[in-house]
């Protein structure tokens, strides 16, 4: 699978590039070391398995709910359940949940809690980071301090729920945002990233007159953008799955839900559900596809997010590790 | 946005307040007494204190209020009498905690997790980067890491529900098997007994791929002088394997294995709660869901704090203990000597 040519000695005639050339082209394979040993074909099979069988761990489940949300009743009634062959697709599922119901109105909540509360977290990120990031500035490593402490001890649920309460926050959709608001976490990296920017940058900006505002806002955040762009898709993901403050401060409301709740109400009536799919002829869309359709939808932003993280998040990861 | 032009682009719009800043002379130039330097240096900072605040606000409500409340662990609290007229019980709560045979068996049930968890996955990203690292094809190693980080940013609720479809009843496995005759009807997902092999394959599913970043980083650390001095010397494969990259990789596998320790108490909340109804508290019960349902569901505060916050408090010794055991190692850790 992986072969490069071993380093013969041949005359130095160009060869006309072959398929193989194409194949080392596209999958960008690198020359192999002149003193590693070409792999015996046992060996290159058996990690050729091991790969296809890890990918096709994850890649099935995704795959047989896609296909399941697009599949007609007759199609989930052959196969006996969740679909792997499909015969016939259709949209009527996602028709059904964009025409209205839970299901589109949870959408529609989850995507704007996962906007506010992102732009919220960033903004609050943002200042607290620059505002820790000068070495030498009056009380940064006492704020520093109050910042840490709450990353290893925290009052628990109970106290938690009991002041929201407290604030008037059940079923409101601020108690959904602010108390998980700021991650010390990201603060501490993104004041690593602001500290470093470069001093003589700022001085000069400083010379020109501008103040702290001026200068987070006109040098040190778009000489900061990689950074700003991961940690607010890491918010992001963190609201678009947040589940366990939706069932504390919001457990009974359903036409409040969030997606990621409409989803862990149809889990755990799961049983009762799938069996009535199987009943469901009358119904002109499958319930299963529907359920499926739910899951799928609660993917794909992930999905469509994922691309831009997926970029830089080794460097993210890497900081978290070294400088947290 | 080049380096050169931002600060001229600033230039007419500057405020008064950034003038007056740069006319404060620095802390160490002003030689007046202790008390005026730190007045001047107050002043000096006072924008970059005002940005901290909010962040300040939102952990003194969400984070120093919570932890005040933690009296209630030794009142026997009451929702209408609140925090100040609560009557005072002392360790009557503890008292009860430590007799009740629920709250010993979260407690051994979170341990036997964690332990059958950690040994099971702890392995497997390391195994996946060697994998990984030895590919020679760049691309199919990134569609790889790719493919295998992405449920890393799925919520557990999504992950039960995919475990769900493929291993519950009527998913994809139990499906398949009854399309070949077997009768008996086959559910992972609400077995008890293999509820921790279940929950550690969930956890492996979710997160191997993106713990197998740090390891990645790992060995492209390790220099391939080494490999090429040993495979002169005629070293096979797994002599490379077993006298360089795993001694390459030591370092961060202990420290990452001691981290995990401090988190042993703490760990899985979210994924054991989802699952508790399918399997029964038996087998998914631990210390962190053991408070929420003696708290909030069954309304009991007082004794859920109580066990809140003996989590808390042998939480915070168990990760300082492990940092400081990381510290030994001559390891960074979470935060440096």
């Amino acid at each position: 699978m992986i072969t490069t040519e071993p380093a013969r000695a041949v005359p130095a005639v160009p060869r006309r590039p072959g398929p193989r050339d194409r194949v080392t082209r596209l999958l960008a394979i690198e020359a192999r070391p002149a003193w590693q040993e070409r792999p015996r074909a046992a060996t290159q099979g058996a990690k050729s398995g091991v790969i296809a069988v890890v990918l096709l761990v994850i890649a099935i489940p995704l795959y047989t709910i896609v296909v399941t949300s697009l599949s007609t009743q007759a199609s989930i009634n052959q196969a006996g359940g969740m679909v792997l062959w499909p015969h016939g697709l259709s949209l009527a599922a996602y028709q059904e949940i964009i025409s209205g119901g839970v299901v589109g109105r949870a959408l529609l909540i989850s995507l704007g809690i996962t906007a506010v509360g992102t732009f919220f977290s960033m903004a609050v990120t943002i200042l607290a980071a620059y505002g820790m990031s000068r070495a030498e500035s009056f009380g940064h490593r006492t704020v520093l301090w109050i910042m840490l402490i709450t990353m290893f001890f925290n009052g628990g649920i109970i106290p938690l729920f009991l002041v929201v309460s407290a604030l008037g926050g059940y079923d409101q959709y601020w108690a959904l945002i602010a108390p998980s608001a700021v991650s010390v976490f990201n603060i501490i990296v993104m004041r690593a990233f602001f500290a470093s920017t470069a001093q003589d940058l700022i001085d000069s900006g400083r010379i020109d007159g501008a103040g702290d505002w001026q200068i987070l806002w006109r040098i040190v955040l778009p000489t900061s953008r990689a950074v700003t762009a991961v940690i607010a898709l890491f918010y992001a993901v963190g609201y678009w799955n947040s589940w366990f403050n939706i069932l504390l401060f919001m457990p009974s409301d359903s036409s409040k839900w969030p997606l990621q709740m409409v989803l862990y109400d149809y889990l755990t009536q799961n049983s009762q559900m799938v069996v009535s799919a199987a009943a469901g002829f009358q119904a002109a869309v499958p319930t299963l596809a529907l359920q499926m359709a739910v899951v799928t939808i609660t993917i794909v932003p992930v999905l469509i997010v994922y691309p831009f993280v997926q970029r830089h998040f080794t460097k993210g990861v890497l900081l978290g590790a070294v400088k947290g | 946005m080049t380096d050169a032009a931002t600060p001229t682009a600033s230039r007419p719009r500057a405020p008064a307040a950034g003038l007056l800043q740069v006319t404060v002379p620095p802390a160490g130039a002003s030689a007046g007494p202790g008390r005026r330097r730190w007045w001047a240096r107050l002043r000096r900072d006072r924008t970059l204190l005002i940005m901290t605040l909010p962040a300040l606000v939102l952990l003194a409500v969400f984070g120093y209020a919570p932890m005040l409340g933690l009296v209630m662990a030794f009142q026997d609290y009451d929702l209408y009498d609140g925090f100040v007229h609560s009557p005072w019980v002392g360790l009557a709560n503890f008292q009860q905690l430590f007799t009740d045979p629920g709250f010993w068996h979260a407690f051994w049930n979170t341990l036997a997790l964690f332990s059958v968890q950690l040994i099971l996955f702890f392995p497997v990203p390391i195994a996946l980067a060697i994998l990984l690292d030895s590919l020679l094809s760049r691309r199919l190693r990134g569609i790889i890491q790719a493919v295998v980080t992405l449920p890393h940013f799925f919520s557990f609720v999504l992950v039960v529900t995919i475990f769900n479809e493929v291993f519950g009843g009527a998913g994809l496995l139990d499906t398949y098997l009854r399309s070949h005759g077997v009768t008996s009807p086959f559910d992972f997902m609400t077995d008890p007994g293999t509820f921790k092999l279940l929950a550690t394959s969930q956890l492996i599913w979710k997160e191997a791929g993106w713990s197998t970043i740090v390891y990645l980083a790992a060995l492209s650390a390790i220099s391939p002088a080494l490999h090429e001095a040993a495979a002169v010397d005629g070293a096979g494969y797994w002599r490379r394997l077993r006298y360089i990259t795993l001694p390459g990789l030591k370092g961060i596998t202990v420290l990452l294995l001691i981290l995990n320790l401090g988190y042993a108490l703490t760990f899985g909340f979210e994924q054991m709660l989802i699952q508790l109804p399918a399997v029964g508290s038996g087998a998914a019960q631990v210390i962190t869901t053991f408070s929420f349902e003696n708290g909030i569901v069954a309304g009991n505060y007082s004794y859920g704090a109580a066990a809140g916050l003996f989590l808390g408090v042998t939480s915070v010794i168990l990760i300082l203990s492990a940092n400081k055991v990381a510290h030994l190692f001559g390891e960074d850790g979470l935060y440096r000597k």
